[in-house]
């Protein structure tokens, strides 16, 4: 980390090239918002930006309990930022129990700012504390410790003013905001903004607020005990207009993009599910483009009415986390053999059963690609980043309808709440959504088949001459009658599995970040691209001829990748599952791929893959 | 787009014909479902819709081979879902007239939640409900409408559940529309399915059908000719339900919140119970009556107004649209917090 020493009025200033900061506390502390709002000020100070948003799945968590800890974790800097940060430079601690939780995570000599008031005998023994660990001395010895009573200040700043106790309480996270605020010299004039709209409706509290988050920054400024603060120049980025973005809300405004080009209603069946739900949310607000959302009664209902609009020719997608695509399996199977066009969003969690609702993984691959019965192939693919999402949605519906096919869409809770700064692209740039349905009678047959694409033709009912009946029973090609025919199911099984074949010609030339040839290829997928690519890009600054494949389509395998995997030594897949695409690469290829496989509920850290980078790249000397 | 509404083009005049597919009918020889099939091709073209606008959506069963058998749009879908199917369907093209063929596995078992949902949020759909108290193409199983004690290959010592009553669970779920009809009565049939088709919102119709291979005469008590004399009791709107041969006319009426059969020369026609189709509640009491103690009702229990799903769904969106114009991507891609980096 560079550090170029400057000086302020009376305080040194810092430069750093990034921070990794976290705020925690009690899951009523406000410590989502907080994070979101230091990331909005981060953004207007130009750094590039990851986040980690962490938080219980119990809603209102006992207070100051362990299992009740909430946090927010970002990392921003003046070069490109691949994650959320693997060790913190700065830890706020509000209570006792976010304390316990996350020093671990402090490096040795970070900033540890704590809320002295929450550190009672109550609090204490909620957390497991004999005694208050601020009075520990090894405690300031091993981290510059800041001790800051943000209850007590936050109350003398807003005394007379005509709220609650429990009013005031809720505006001390704006404290910790502000000063936080100012040790990264962060701009806070976009939270006094967010303040006077948020709480226009309520000015006592929007005064409260916009005091304590001053109170804060003036706190640090004047406060003694802060001889130091920091500044990070602004991230040399792509020019643009640049949004914040997370997955779940890209996901949606990619399927809203795709109704639009397309010029087709859109029916998005639903059940509430974390960590999907969100989408149901954002789309529900965006009756304009003719997206029609349901809240169904199950997950099978969900899907199936998707499937239903299919049919009478609007683009249908559906979106749940691994438990609920579990139920779908069947209904997917139905668009697999009736050959419609359909979305399917698995925004993946930790499993098995209901798992880690809020935490995120990656461990549904195999279920995309296997889990149902018989031979029911779908087109996978995945974003990288939350920004991606949108491209990847709006290419999901592309190659849905152009192929007549389910395609899944394999996000995870990383990268559905994490968010980053996003260019937005100009939506004319997108590839067009062609949908051209049959109205010529003459000929007609509903299996019929385009011999580009093997697709057959979609026909809008209410189409004179062309009615016609499709159901899950097998099928003769062309006529679309039903058929037992040994002969026929044979051919019908494999034209299914050569249309999902048939879409690696939508797949462009594989990315190889780095040398075309190497000592050690490391292949991944989805939201894994920023932990990898950051541990990949450190490897090769340390001299080591390791380059990384990122695959957006899972099924079908890009075509060169047979080609680029051996041009490597070694060739590491690291996965939040316990081995799903090392065994499908190992399969496809007959390479000697091996896994690097953590499943706790967290992004990769990339400290973690560097050395297993280092660990396969040295054993072979 | 007319959601509910009547077609917007005119119909030409069809036939029967014109209803019948090319494809050969697959069911056992003697099954109901030949007269119900039958009934349908014959009521369509009454009902003067384009046939290119009608979709018959199925589920899994012996009933839900009918969409094939229809030359009109359809889709043999999976097990229990067709409710769910359609309910999409319709959100997606509130211009097609939508029937969903189901039965009593299909619908009430495997496929009772959407069947619950479909109804409750009264989507503009025909539901036929071929109710024959047995699994037929599973080959013999008891259903969730065979009576207690059902002796079948799965139940070698009898059945232990009690039958779910279809009409009294549509009422339930808050159905606006809800009739009875029995397979052996084509006229019946037609009269009443061209009244469910034109209902906006779900209608529910059962149609007691008969599986002549693994529950035959299950509904002797409304086909013997002797019995159906005793029990049938058709339901008129504003008709006071009488019913039993011409020589021993009996009445349905209330005692207290109970009803009771009476001989109906011994009450004034004050105390007769009139039928009254927009009586949901009065319509629950009939849902429960059946032979021997009570007669059975056919025809149309309950025909009320409700609002439509879809109808509000996309009147939000008109409104929507209406108020602000049409989405725009690249409008919305751009709103709220942005910044420009040069």
């Amino acid at each position: 980390m560079s550090e170029a020493a400057a000086t302020t009025k009376s305080k040194s200033l810092k430069e750093l090239d990034r921070a990794v900061v976290r705020f925690a506390g009690d899951s009523g502390d406000g410590m989502q918002l907080t994070g979101e709002q230091f990331t909005t000020e981060s953004a207007w100070a130009g750094n590039d930006i990851a986040t980690l948003p962490n938080f219980p799945a119990e809603i209102r968590a006992p207070a100051g309990t362990l299992f009740g800890v909430s946090s927010f974790q970002l990392q921003f800097g003046s070069q490109r930022v691949y994650t959320p940060g693997d060790r913190l430079d700065c830890l706020v601690a509000m209570n006792p129990a976010a304390l316990k939780v996350h020093l671990r995570d402090l490096k040795p000599g970070g900033l540890l700012v704590v809320n002295t008031a929450a550190f009672d005998q109550r609090n204490l023994d909620k957390a497991g504390y004999a005694a208050s660990p601020l009075e520990e001395p090894t405690l300031a010895e091993r981290y510059r410790l800041h001790k800051v009573d943000m209850t007590g200040l936050t109350y003398e700043a807003i005394k007379d003013l005509p709220l609650n106790t429990k009013e005031k309480d809720r505006t001390k996270n704006f404290f910790a905001l502000g000063l936080v605020s100012w040790i990264y010299t962060r701009p806070i004039e976009p939270t006094l903004e967010w303040i006077t709209k948020k709480f226009s409706k309520n000015p006592s509290i929007a005064l409260a607020n916009t005091r304590v988050l001053k109170a804060g920054h003036a706190y640090g400024e004047t406060a003694e005990i802060f001889a130091e603060h920091y500044t990070i120049e602004a991230a040399e980025m792509a020019p643009g207009l640049y949004r914040a973005m997370t997955g779940n809300r890209a996901l949606a405004w990619g399927i809203l993009a795709a109704a639009q080009r397309s010029k087709l209603p859109v029916v998005y069946g639903a059940y509430p599910i974390t960590p999907a739900s969100d989408i149901l949310h954002e789309l529900a607000l965006h009756k304009r483009f003719r997206v029609r959302t349901i809240q169904a009664e199950d997950e099978i209902a969900a899907i199936t009415a998707a499937i239903g609009a299919a049919f009478g020719g609007a683009v249908g997608v559906t979106g749940s986390s691994g438990p609920g695509v579990a139920l779908k399996g069947e209904a997917i199977g139905l668009a697999v053999t009736a050959e419609l066009p359909l979305v399917i969003f698995d925004i993946q969690r930790g499993g098995p059963s209901t798992g880690l609702p809020t935490k995120t993984e990656q461990a549904d691959l195999m279920q995309a690609l296997y889990g149902r019965n018989s031979e029911s192939p779908v087109v996978v693919i995945a974003p990288a980043t939350p920004g991606d999402c949108f491209y990847v949605a709006y290419e999901a519906v592309r190659i849905a309808t152009k192929y007549m096919l389910p395609v899944m869409v394999l996000s995870d809770g990383f990268l559905a709440n994490g968010s980053e700064p996003w260019l937005i692209p100009d939506p004319a740039t997108l590839p067009p959504i062609e949908v051209g349905f049959r109205t010529e009678s003459a000929g007609f047959f509903p299996y019929l088949r385009d011999p580009a694409t093997l697709a057959r033709p979609w026909v809008r009912p209410g189409t004179p001459g062309l009615e016609h009946r499709i159901g899950g029973i097998e099928k003769q090609d062309v006529t679309g009658n039903i058929s037992y025919d040994p002969d026929n199911h044979d051919q019908m099984v494999k034209t299914r599995a050569e249309k999902v074949r048939r879409v690696a010609q939508e797949i462009p030339p594989t990315t190889i970040n780095g040398a075309a040839t190497g000592d050690l290829l490391v292949v991944g997928w989805g939201g894994t691209y920023g932990s990898i690519t950051a541990a990949v890009e450190r490897a090769q600054v340390e001299g080591k001829a390791v380059a990384s494949v990122h695959l957006r389509y899972l099924n079908p395998l890009p075509p060169d990748l047979g080609h680029i995997l051996r041009e490597y030594r070694k060739v590491l897949v690291p996965e939040i599952n316990s081995g799903q695409l090392v065994r499908v690469l190992r399969a496809e290829y007959l390479v000697d791929a091996v896994g690097f496989n953590r499943v706790r509920g967290l992004p990769l850290a990339s400290e973690e893959i560097l050395d297993a980078i280092n660990q396969l790249v040295e054993s072979q000397a | 787009m007319s959601p509910g509404g009547p077609p917007a083009k005119e119909a030409p005049k069809y036939t029967k014909k014109d209803f019948e597919s090319d494809q050969d009918v697959r069911w056992c020889p003697g099954c109901g479902d030949y007269a119900i099939l039958s009934a349908v091709q014959k009521a369509m073209p009454d009902l003067g819709i384009p046939k290119e606008d009608i979709v018959f959506i199925s589920g899994i069963g012996c009933s839900s081979r009918f969409p094939y058998y229809m030359n009109t749009y359809g889709f043999h879908t999976i097990h229990g879902r067709a409710p769910a199917i359609a309910t999409g369907l319709r959100l997606a093209r509130p211009d097609l007239k939508v029937f969903v063929v189901t039965g009593d596995g299909d619908g009430l078992s495997i496929g009772g939640n959407h069947m619950l949902h479909v109804l409750r949020r009264n989507v503009n759909v025909t539901i036929l409900l071929f109710n024959n108290r047995i699994y037929g193409l599973t080959k013999g199983q008891y259903s969730p409408t065979s009576e207690l004690g059902k002796v079948t290959k799965s139940t070698p010592h009898g059945s232990a559940d009690r039958p779910v009553n279809p009409l009294a669970f549509a009422l339930g779920c808050g159905a606006t529309f809800v009739a009875r009809t029995v397979d052996r009565n084509i006229p019946h049939m037609e009269e009443t399915l061209k009244r469910a088709a034109r209902h906006k919102g779900a209608a529910f119709m059962e149609i007691l059908q008969n599986c002549n291979v693994y529950n035959d005469l299950a509904w002797n008590v409304i086909y013997d000719k002797e019995q159906k004399l005793q029990y049938e009791l058709r339901l008129e709107h504003g008709k006071p339900l009488l019913f039993g041969p011409p020589d021993d006319r009996r009445a349905v009426i209330m005692e207290g919140v109970r009803p009771k059969v009476v001989t109906a020369k011994d009450v004034p026609a004050s105390a007769l119970w009139v039928h009254d189709e927009h009586n949901v509640n009065a319509a629950k009491l009939l849902a429960d009556l059946f032979a021997p103690d009570f007669p059975i009702p056919i025809g149309v229990l309950a025909a009320v107004e409700g609002p439509v799903y879809e109808q509000i769904m996309l009147d939000q969106e008109q409104k929507a649209i209406s108020e602000r114009g049409p989405g725009d991507i690249a409008k919305l891609l751009t709103s709220g917090d942005t910044w420009r980096i040069s």
